[in-house]
């Protein structure tokens, strides 16, 4: 046992007491460092502002750029940005980096999906830190006061998918370099990334509820039948969907530090063109 | 032949204490069967609630080093080498040694609203298709063994039974909900009764269940949905007010 009072039925309370004596601090401090790791990684690159392009490939955490700078190492060219350069009106302390806009959502999608919930809920709130294990000593309402917005989950979902629609442009894009055809690693490792994220995106239990969950009656009509075929699609994946949410958040990284590697000069993209 | 030391927290609400017991196993032993042998070599008063033996009564829920689990299902090899801890549940009141009083379970489930069935088709007959009720069937196979209750730490260390019913009527509730047939409308009350709210979807009840019923991603999340449809979706809210439409 660890800490707290022993009371009535041999049960300790308090802060991380438990009888438990597997190891269930392992589950808790893999998916504390993991989120740390990544999450902090992703922040870090999103306040660079640089190395996010290397010709014909953009890192997703640039992804879709509304403005980008002028000039500096490894920015997206100007005529790649929606509106251009930053406006200049854009406050000096803060970078000039495109992730602060559209991109920004993925991270908002991540931090009110049910399975990032559990996970940081678990790791960083400690409510509770593992299963029969006592929770953090704070006063606990759920999800009925302060989280409430959790439940705009689904208008998070409703970006998210715009989104990918983005990235799988990237990833087409990633095919053409100063209009000829052609393919590189980073080709495949952007769509990989858009594999990914549509794995996760669309194993989203707001997705799989709206698409059909909703519904008691899969039989009724032809609509709700073809619901029904895509709610049992959605299930496979949210079946899986941590190890999606997991996947896609290594892939992003790792797509984002691919491009800039490459835009870097630190290492060489093997291609066609 | 091979011992194991059991530890079985005896005594009742007043209190009591852990025992030690040494017991002769074999293999493919299970912890209640060694229940039964300190029953039966040790201490006949030793009081544990069981019946099948075949983990589908849910009477021999306790916790065991730490967990809990039915003690019927859980095999002595599959446990680390070492003392073998047993306690009762948490969460319920205690009665004696390994036996709690689960009642207000039943309390809970007197309190839902029980189905009410649309009118017949008109050949007398109804009719639902297999797809339609794939996802109540899985409710279905709850065996009531409230080890899902007692995990869940909105009661177990929070003790919010005023405000939640637990993650096994939560599921009912998704079951009764979900059903094609069914008629009522139990939204507004899954909300604000059932204290849908108070889950914050850690899934502890989902890894204890001997069943392995999905509890959480396929009951209390598609509820949280339904009710976020009702009144956390800002657009159908504005929709509502603008438009009108039935009071939820
Ligand atoms: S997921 Fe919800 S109902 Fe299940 S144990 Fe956690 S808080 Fe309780
Ligand atoms: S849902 Fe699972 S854990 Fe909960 S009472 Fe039913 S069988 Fe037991
Ligand atoms: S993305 Fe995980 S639940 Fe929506
Ligand atoms: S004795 Fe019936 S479930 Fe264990």
């Amino acid at each position: 046992m660890s800490g707290g009072s022993a009371s009535i039925g041999g049960h300790v309370s308090g802060f991380a007491a438990t009888r438990r004596s597997d190891g269930w601090w392992q589950g808790w401090a893999l998916t504390a460092g993991g989120l740390f790791l990544f999450f902090g990684y992703l922040t870090l690159r999103a306040f660079t502002g640089k190395y996010y392009w290397a010709d014909p490939y953009i890192s997703p955490v640039a992804s879709p750029p509304l403005f980008t700078p002028v000039n500096g190492p490894g920015v997206v060219p100007l005529h790649h940005a929606w509106f251009g350069a930053f406006p200049s009106f854009w406050p000096r302390f803060l970078p000039q980096s495109p992730a602060f806009f559209i991109p920004g959502l993925a991270i908002a999608f991540r931090a009110t999906c049910y399975y990032y919930r559990k996970a940081y809920y678990r790791a960083f709130a400690a409510t509770p830190p593992a299963c029969a294990v006592g929770g953090a000593p704070l006063k606990y309402r759920g999800e009925t006061a302060l989280l409430l917005f959790q439940n705009l989950h689904r208008y998070v979902l409703y970006g998210a998918l715009l989104l990918l629609v983005f990235l799988w442009y990237d990833a087409f894009a990633a095919f053409f370099r100063n209009g000829k055809f052609g393919i590189g690693v980073g080709t495949l490792v952007l769509i990989i990334n858009a594999t990914l994220l549509s794995g996760y995106t669309f194993g989203c239990h707001s997705w799989r509820h709206l698409i059909g969950g909703k519904l008691n009656c899969f039989s009724c009509d032809g609509a709700s039948k073809t619901r029904y075929k895509i709610w049992k699609k959605s299930t496979w994946l949210n079946e899986r969907h941590m190890l999606f949410a997991w996947l896609s958040l290594f892939w992003v990284a790792f797509t984002d530090f691919y491009v800039m590697m490459v835009s870097s000069h630190h290492i060489t993209d093997l291609n066609t063109w | 032949m091979a011992t194991r030391t059991f530890k079985v927290w005896r005594g009742d609400k007043d209190g009591g204490e852990f025992k030690e017991y040494s017991v002769e196993v074999q293999p493919g032993m299970v912890v209640l069967d060694g229940i039964h042998r300190i029953q039966a070599e040790h201490s006949s008063d030793l009081a544990v609630r069981w019946n099948c033996k075949a983990g589908k009564c849910g009477s021999c829920s306790m916790e065991i080093n730490g967990k809990p689990r039915l003690g019927c299902m859980t095999r002595l090899n599959s446990l680390p080498e070492g003392t073998v801890t047993v306690q009762p549940l948490k969460t319920f009141p205690l009665i004696k040694d390994l036996v709690t009083d689960v009642s207000w379970n039943f309390e809970q489930n007197k309190r839902i609203p029980p189905v009410k069935l649309k009118p017949r088709d008109a050949d007398g007959n109804y009719r639902m298709m297999q797809e339609d009720i794939d996802r109540v069937q899985e409710f279905r196979k709850c065996i009531e063994c409230f080890l899902c209750q007692d995990v869940c730490h909105v009661l177990r260390d929070h003790h919010k039974h005023d405000h939640f019913v637990g993650p096994r009527f939560m599921i009912r509730l998704a079951q009764l909900e979900m059903h094609p047939l069914d008629t009522v409308d139990r939204v507004p009350a899954m909300r604000k009764e059932f204290g849908s709210g108070w889950c914050n979807i850690t899934r502890c009840c989902t890894e204890v269940c001997p069943e392995h019923i999905q509890i959480t991603d396929n009951g209390i999340i598609p509820m949280k949905e339904r009710v976020v449809d009702r009144y956390y979706d800002p657009i159908a809210w504005f929709l509502k007010k603008v438009f009108g439409g039935s009071k939820a």
